[in-house]
C-alpha cells in the first residue's frame, strides 16, 4: 500500500470511469441508467480510495506526503508532481465526499443528456482532486483552469433560463483573473528556474517582485473566493446552475481561491501579504456586511444562499491574512465547514425545486406541516450556517474571530456584526419557507424527503455534528502545516530589511 | 459519572421524544422526558449535598473540543457550589414544569415535539452552568437561545409567534456577539479560555492596557464590559430586553421555564461565575449596577400599565433580573444568586398559576376580561397569592429574604452607584407590590367580565398541574428562610468556598448586615403601601385607574407602550437593514458593479462591434477610399520619420 501512487489513483480514477461511460451505447433509457450507476460506482470507489489518504496521512508533520513524481517536460524542470500536506489533504477528502452525493442528488433531477452530465461530473472530480494535490505550479495551473470547463458546461447546458448569460459571466470573471495568474507563474518560473512548489516555497522572492506577483495572484484567487466586489458572478452562476452544480461550486470551487491564498500568496510572498493585509481585511469586512445585508433582501432562495457564501468566505480571507495559528486553522476549518453546509443548503433548496420548479421564497409557506423531516434537516443546516456552537460552522468562525482579534479589533467587531446579520437572513428565510400556515394550493400535495434524499443528507448531517463536537479529527491534520506557515511567515518578516512603500513598489532596478 | 448523567439525560430525553416521537407516542414522550429529567433532578440533589454542603468540588473533563495553538479547551463538567446550586434549581424547576405541561399541553397536536424542546432547553442550560471554560459556556449560551427560539415559535402557524421567536434569537445574538468578543479578548489577554487559568492570572493582569476599536483602556474593564453585553442580552436588561415580553408568545410553561429556571438567569450566573474578573474591574461593576438598577425601575413602570396577565409577569421578571444584576454589581454575588434561586420558585409559580388561570378561562389572557373567579379556582387563587407575596417581598415568604438582602447590600456598598441602585430598587419594590396586587384583584376579584360561555366553563386545573403548583408554592414559602444562612448569612463563606470571589474591600453583603434599621424596614413599608394603593384603586374605587390614566395620559402612554423601544429599534435597525439590503443589491451589485463591470464591458464591446460592422458597407469605393487614406498615412509617416 505504501508504494502506491495513491494520489494519482484517486485523481484519475474518475477519469477512467468517465472514459467507460463515454462508450455506453444503446437505448436512451438504458444509457442514462447505466451512466448513472457507472458514475455512482466510480465516485464511490474514488471515495473509498481517498480514505487511504485519510488514514495513511501522518498527522503532526508539516511535510508534503505521499509524493509521486514523473518527468513531464524534460530539461525544463517542469514535472508531474503530486503530494498533500495538512492544508490540502482535507480538501481532497471534501471533493471525494461531495461528488458521489452530487451524483445521487442528480439521479432524477437530470433527464437530458445524462451520459454527458455524468462525464462532466467525473472529469470535474479529477480536476478538483488534482488541483489540491498538485505540487507543481504548471500542473496546478492546468487543473485550476481546467475546472472551469466542465463547470461552464454544467451551467451552460443543464442550467436554468438565463444559463448562457450566467455561464459566460462565470467564465469571463474567472478567466480574467487567471490570465494574470499565468503571468505570475511565468515570472516566478523565470526567477526560480523550476515550477516545483516546495522549491518555490523555499525560494524567498525578492521584495521588489513580491508586490506585483501578489497582485497578479490576488486577481485570480479573489475572483474564485469570491471577494467583494468581484463576487457578482456567483449569485448568477448559482441561480442558473443545476443543484449538483451549485453544490460543487459552493462546496469545492470557492475553496480554490482560499487554498490559493494559503498555498501561494501567503508563504511565497510574505512581505507583500503583510503589506496588503489592510486591503484584504477591508474587502473581507465589506463582503461580510454588504453581502449579508443583500442576502436579507433576496427573494430567490439560491441567491440568498449564494450571497451568504460570499459572507462566509469573507471570514475565510479574514482568518487567512491574520497569519495566526487560530486564524489560519479557523479559515481552513471554515472552508471545510462551508463546503459541507452550503452544499447541504443548496441540496435543501434542490429538494423543493425538484417538486415545485421554483426557487422563489414567496411561492412557499408552512412546509413543516407536510415535510417534518425536511424541516428538521433544513433547521440543522441553517443553524450550522449561522454558526451555532456544536455544529461545524461555529468552530471555524470562532477560531477566525480569535485570530482576528489579535490583529485588528475593528475587523473583529465588524465580523461579529456578520454573525448577527447571518442569523437574521437565515432565520427570516426559514420562517418564510417552513413556518406559517400552508395556504398555497399547489403545496398541498408536496411530499416529504424520499429515502434517496435522506441518503444524500445523512452523511452531511453526520459531518456537521462531527466537525462541531469533535473538530480535533480535522484540526489535528492541519495544525503542523499551519504552524509551519505561521513560523516561516514571521521569520520572513524578521529577515526582511526595513520595508517601506518605496521598496515594495520599486521595480527592482 | 453522576454529573455526566445529570447533564446528558435531558439531552437523551430530548432526542428520544424529538426523533422517535412517532414511535413512542404522546404518552411515551412525556414519560421519557419527565422520567429522565426527574432522575437528573434527584441526582442533582445528591450532587448538591456532596459539592455544596460537603465541599467536594471537582471538574470532570470529557474530551478535547478545540485545540488550536494555545487555544485549547475540553468538554467538561465543573462542579462547585455555584454550579451545584444552579443544577439543583434548573433540574428541579424544570422537572416540575415538565410535569405541569402534561396537563397544560394535553390538547396540543404535537406533544412529543414540545417535550423534546423543553428537555433540550434544560440540557443547554445545564451545559452552560457546568462549563469550566468560556467556550462551552458560549455553547450553552447560544443553545438556550436556540431552544427559546424553538419554543417561542412553537405555535409556528401564528405569525406573531414566529416574529417573537426570531426577535428573541436576534436580540440574543446581539448580546452573544458581545460575549464572543469578550471571550476572544480574554484569550488575547490571558492566552487561555479555561476559567481556572484565567482567574489565576487576573490579579497580575488587573492593570494591563489594550486597545479595542481605537479605545485605549484597562483591558480587564473592556473585556468585562463586552462579556456583560452578552449577559444583558440573555437576561433581558435595558436596551436588550425587548425580546423577553414577546417571548410569552410561546405556550405558558415555556414562559415559566425561560423566566425561572433557564435562559434569563444565565446572565446573572455568568457575572457571578466571572466574579474573579469583575472584582478587578470596578468600572465594569459600576456599569452592571447602573444597568441593573435602571432595568429594575424601567420594567416595573411598564408592568404597572399592562393588561395581558403574562406580560405583567414578564415585566416583573425583567425588573427582578435588574435586582439580581445590581446586586452583582455591588459585589453581592451571593445575594444575587440567592435571589435567583428564590425568584425561580415564585416566578415559575406565578407563570404556571397564570397558565392555570388562562386554562380555566378558555385561553383568555386579557385581565380586562377576567375577574370574579377566585371561588371557582381556589387552589390557583391561593398559589397566586403566595407567589405575589413572595414577589413583593412580604415576610416570611422567599422573596423577602433575598430582596431585602439585595437592597441592604446596595445601601451598604460604597459610592454613588450603590445609592442609585438602592433608591431605584426601593421605587421598584413599591411598583412591584402595586402591579402584583393589581394583577390579583383584576384577575380574581370584582365582577366577572368574561362572557357567560367562558364563565360557565371555568374550572380548576387537573391534578397533574396542581401538584407542581403546590410544590412550587412550598418552595416560594420556605426557600428564602431555609437558604438565608447558607447563601448570605453566617455560613456563606464556607458555603460558597472559592466559587465566588469578593475582594475584602467590596464585601457589601457584610456591610448590608449592619445597615440602619430604617433601611431594613423601608422595602417592607413600600411593599405594604403598594398593596394598599392597589386595593384602593382596584377594589375600593374601581373608577380610579381610568381617571389616573386620563389625567397622566402622556406618562401613561409612555409606560403602556414600553417606552417605545420596539418602535425605536424598528426605525433604527430593522427598516434600515432591509432598505440597505435592497439598495445594495439593486444599486451596488446590479447597477454599479455589474453595470460598470461585466455587463458594462459586454455592452461596450457590442456597441463597438456594431460601429465597426457599420464600416463594412460592401461598397467597393468605400474600401478603395479607406485604402487610399492608409497609403497616404503610411507614406507620410515614412517620409517624416525615416527620410527627415
Amino acid at each position: 500500500m505504501e508504494d502506491w501512487p495513491i494520489l494519482s489513483l484517486v485523481t484519475f480514477l474518475p477519469l477512467v470511469g468517465a472514459f467507460f461511460i463515454m462508450w455506453i451505447r444503446g437505448e436512451p433509457d438504458v444509457v442514462a441508467r447505466n451512466a448513472r450507476y457507472m458514475a455512482l460506482w466510480t465516485s464511490l470507489a474514488t471515495f473509498v480510495m481517498s480514505l487511504f489518504i485519510w488514514f495513511n496521512f501522518e498527522r503532526g508533520s508539516a511535510e508534503f506526503q505521499m509524493i509521486d513524481e514523473a518527468v513531464w517536460f524534460p530539461g525544463y524542470d517542469i514535472n508531474y508532481k503530486m503530494g498533500v500536506d495538512g492544508v490540502s489533504m482535507l480538501f481532497v477528502m471534501l471533493s471525494t465526499v461531495l461528488t458521489p452525493l452530487c451524483i445521487v442528488a442528480s439521479w432524477d433531477a437530470i433527464r437530458t443528456r445524462v451520459k454527458e452530465y455524468m462525464i462532466a461530473f467525473l472529469v470535474l472530480e479529477t480536476l478538483m482532486v488534482g488541483m489540491f494535490c498538485a505540487l507543481d505550479f504548471v500542473l496546478f495551473y492546468f487543473f485550476y483552469e481546467g475546472v472551469l470547463i466542465p463547470m461552464f458546461l454544467i451551467i451552460g447546458i443543464w442550467g436554468g433560463e438565463r444559463r448562457v448569460y450566467s455561464a459566460f459571466k462565470f467564465f469571463l470573471f474567472t478567466l480574467a483573473g487567471s490570465v494574470l495568474l499565468f503571468l505570475a507563474l511565468l515570472a516566478m518560473y523565470f526567477e526560480v528556474g523550476t515550477t516545483d512548489i516546495p522549491a518555490m516555497l523555499e525560494y524567498g522572492f525578492p521584495a521588489s517582485m513580491q508586490t506585483w506577483l501578489w497582485l497578479a495572484m490576488f486577481a485570480s484567487f479573489a475572483v474564485k473566493v469570491p471577494m467583494w466586489p468581484v463576487h457578482t458572478w456567483l449569485p448568477d452562476a448559482h441561480v442558473e446552475a443545476p443543484t449538483a452544480g451549485s453544490v460543487i461550486l459552493a462546496g469545492v470551487l470557492l475553496k480554490m481561491g482560499g487554498y490559493g491564498f494559503i498555498r501561494f500568496s501567503l508563504p511565497m510572498l510574505p512581505l507583500a501579504s503583510e503589506f496588503f493585509t489592510p486591503l484584504v481585511f477591508t474587502l473581507s469586512v465589506m463582503a461580510i456586511i454588504y453581502t449579508s445585508l443583500v442576502a436579507l433582501a433576496q427573494e430567490d432562495m439560491k441567491k440568498l444562499i449564494a450571497y451568504s457564501s460570499v459572507a462566509h468566505m469573507g471570514m475565510v480571507t479574514l482568518g487567512t491574512f491574520t497569519v495566526t495559528q487560530q486564524g489560519l486553522e479557523g479559515a481552513i476549518f471554515q472552508m471545510l465547514s462551508h463546503g459541507v453546509v452550503s452544499a447541504a443548503l443548496f441540496l435543501i433548496v434542490g429538494v423543493i425545486y425538484d417538486r415545485l420548479h421554483t426557487r422563489l421564497i414567496a411561492r412557499y409557506d408552512g412546509l413543516v406541516s407536510r415535510m417534518p423531516a425536511y424541516s428538521l434537516f433544513f433547521m440543522i443546516f441553517m443553524l450550522a450556517s449561522v454558526g451555532l456552537p456544536g455544529t461545524s460552522g461555529f468552530v471555524g468562525e470562532f477560531l477566525v474571530l480569535v485570530g482576528i482579534f489579535q490583529v485588528n479589533t475593528w475587523a473583529a467587531l465588524l465580523a461579529t456584526a456578520g454573525m448577527i446579520l447571518g442569523a437574521a437572513y437565515m432565520l427570516y428565510l426559514y420562517r418564510r419557507v417552513i413556518f406559517g400556515v400552508m395556504t398555497k394550493p399547489d403545496l398541498k400535495a408536496i411530499l416529504d424527503l424520499t429515502p434517496r434524499e435522506v441518503v444524500v443528507f445523512a452523511p452531511l448531517l453526520a459531518l456537521v455534528f462531527w466537525m462541531g463536537i469533535y473538530p480535533m479529527s480535522f484540526l489535528d491534520v492541519m495544525s503542523a502545516s499551519v504552524t509551519n506557515i505561521v513560523e516561516s511567515h514571521q521569520a520572513a518578516l524578521l529577515e526582511a530589511p526595513g520595508r517601506t512603500f518605496a521598496s515594495l513598489f520599486s521595480l527592482g532596478q | 459519572m453522576i454529573e455526566t448523567l445529570i447533564v446528558l439525560l435531558p439531552l437523551l430525553g430530548a432526542a428520544i421524544a424529538g426523533l422517535f416521537g412517532r414511535f413512542v407516542g404522546d404518552r411515551g414522550a412525556q414519560i421519557v422526558t419527565c422520567g429522565l429529567l426527574g432522575v437528573s433532578a434527584l441526582l442533582s440533589i445528591f450532587v448538591f449535598k456532596d459539592i455544596a454542603l460537603d465541599g467536594n468540588t471537582r471538574t470532570t473533563e470529557l474530551f478535547t473540543w478545540i485545540d488550536s495553538g494555545e487555544f485549547e479547551l475540553s468538554w467538561a463538567i465543573k462542579l462547585d457550589t455555584l454550579s451545584a446550586v444552579m443544577l439543583l434549581v434548573v433540574t428541579n424547576i424544570s422537572t416540575l414544569i415538565h410535569v405541569y405541561s402534561i396537563g397544560y399541553m394535553s390538547h396540543d397536536k404535537s406533544i412529543p415535539r414540545f417535550f423534546s424542546y423543553l428537555s433540550l432547553f434544560t440540557f443547554f442550560m445545564l451545559a452552560l452552568v457546568t462549563s469550566d471554560n468560556f467556550v462551552q459556556m458560549y455553547f450553552g449560551w447560544e443553545g438556550v437561545g436556540l431552544a427559546s427560539y424553538l419554543l417561542i415559535g412553537f405555535w409556528y402557524e401564528r405569525p406573531s409567534a414566529c416574529a417573537a421567536a426570531i426577535k428573541a434569537f436576534l436580540v440574543n445574538r446581539v448580546g452573544d456577539a458581545g460575549f464572543a468578543l469578550g471571550i476572544v479578548g480574554t484569550f488575547f489577554l490571558f492566552g487561555a479560555v479555561g476559567f481556572e487559568q484565567v482567574f489565576a492570572a487576573v490579579p497580575a493582569m488587573a492593570d494591563a492596557q489594550f486597545e479595542f476599536i481605537g479605545i485605549q483602556g484597562n483591558a480587564l474593564t473592556i473585556i468585562c464590559l463586552l462579556l456583560f453585553i452578552g449577559a444583558m442580552g440573555k437576561s433581558a436588561q435595558l436596551f436588550l430586553h425587548t425580546w423577553l415580553p414577546d417571548a410569552m408568545e410561546g405556550p405558558t410553561p415555556v414562559s415559566a421555564l425561560i423566566h425561572a429556571a433557564t435562559m434569563v438567569t444565565a446572565g446573572v450566573f455568568m457575572v457571578a461565575r466571572l466574579s474573579p474578573m469583575f472584582e478587578y474591574a470596578p468600572f465594569a461593576l459600576e456599569v452592571v449596577t447602573v444597568v441593573g438598577a435602571s432595568t429594575a425601575f424601567f420594567a416595573a413602570t411598564v408592568g404597572l400599565t399592562q393588561f395581558d396577565i403574562k406580560r405583567v409577569i414578564a415585566y416583573s421578571t425583567c425588573s427582578q433580573l435588574g435586582y439580581m444584576f445590581f446586586a452583582a454589581g455591588v459585589s453581592a454575588y451571593s445575594a444575587s444568586i440567592f435571589h435567583l434561586m428564590t425568584h425561580a420558585f415564585f416566578k415559575a409559580l406565578l407563570f404556571l398559576g397564570a397558565g392555570s388561570v388562562i386554562h380555566a378561562l378558555s385561553d383568555e389572557q386579557d385581565m380586562r376580561k377576567m375577574g370574579g373567579i377566585w371561588r371557582m379556582i381556589p387552589v390557583t387563587y391561593a398559589v397566586m397569592w403566595i407567589g405575589s407575596l413572595a414577589l413583593a417581598g412580604v415576610p416570611p415568604f422567599a422573596g423577602f429574604f433575598s430582596k431585602d438582602m439585595i437592597l441592604e447590600a446596595a445601601y451598604g456598598a460604597r459610592g454613588m452607584v450603590g445609592g442609585y441602585a438602592f433608591w431605584m430598587g426601593i421605587a421598584a419594590a413599591f411598583m412591584t407590590a402595586f402591579y402584583s396586587w393589581r394583577l390579583l384583584f383584576l384577575t380574581f376579584h370584582g365582577n366577572p367580565r368574561a362572557d357567560e360561555k367562558t364563565m360557565s366553563h371555568v374550572h380548576e386545573s387537573p391534578k397533574v398541574m396542581l401538584v407542581p403548583l403546590i410544590l412550587l408554592a412550598t418552595g416560594a414559602v420556605f426557600a428564602g428562610w431555609l437558604g438565608y444562612d447558607l447563601f448570605v448569612g453566617e455560613g456563606r463563606a464556607e458555603f460558597w468556598g472559592e466559587s465566588i470571589l469578593v475582594l475584602a474591600a467590596n464585601d457589601s453583603v457584610e456591610a448590608g448586615h449592619h445597615v440602619p434599621f430604617w433601611v431594613k424596614v423601608l422595602p417592607l413599608v413600600m411593599g405594604a403601601t403598594g398593596i394598599a394603593l392597589a386595593w384602593v384603586m382596584y377594589v375600593l374605587r374601581p373608577d380610579l385607574p381610568a381617571l389616573v390614566a386620563r389625567s397622566f395620559r402622556p406618562i401613561y402612554l409612555f409606560f403602556y407602550n414600553k417606552w417605545y423601544f420596539d418602535e425605536l429599534y424598528d426605525w433604527l435597525f430593522v427598516r434600515p437593514a432591509m432598505y440597505l439590503g435592497r439598495g445594495l443589491w439593486k444599486g451596488g451589485d446590479g447597477a454599479v458593479i455589474d453595470g460598470v463591470g461585466p455587463d458594462g464591458i459586454a455592452a461596450a464591446t457590442r456597441s463597438l462591434a456594431g460601429r465597426i460592422s457599420r464600416v463594412q458597407t460592401g461598397y467597393l469605393y468605400h474600401y478603395a477610399f479607406a485604402m487610399l487614406i492608409g497609403v497616404v498615412a503610411l507614406v507620410s509617416w515614412y517620409l517624416l520619420t525615416r527620410v527627415g
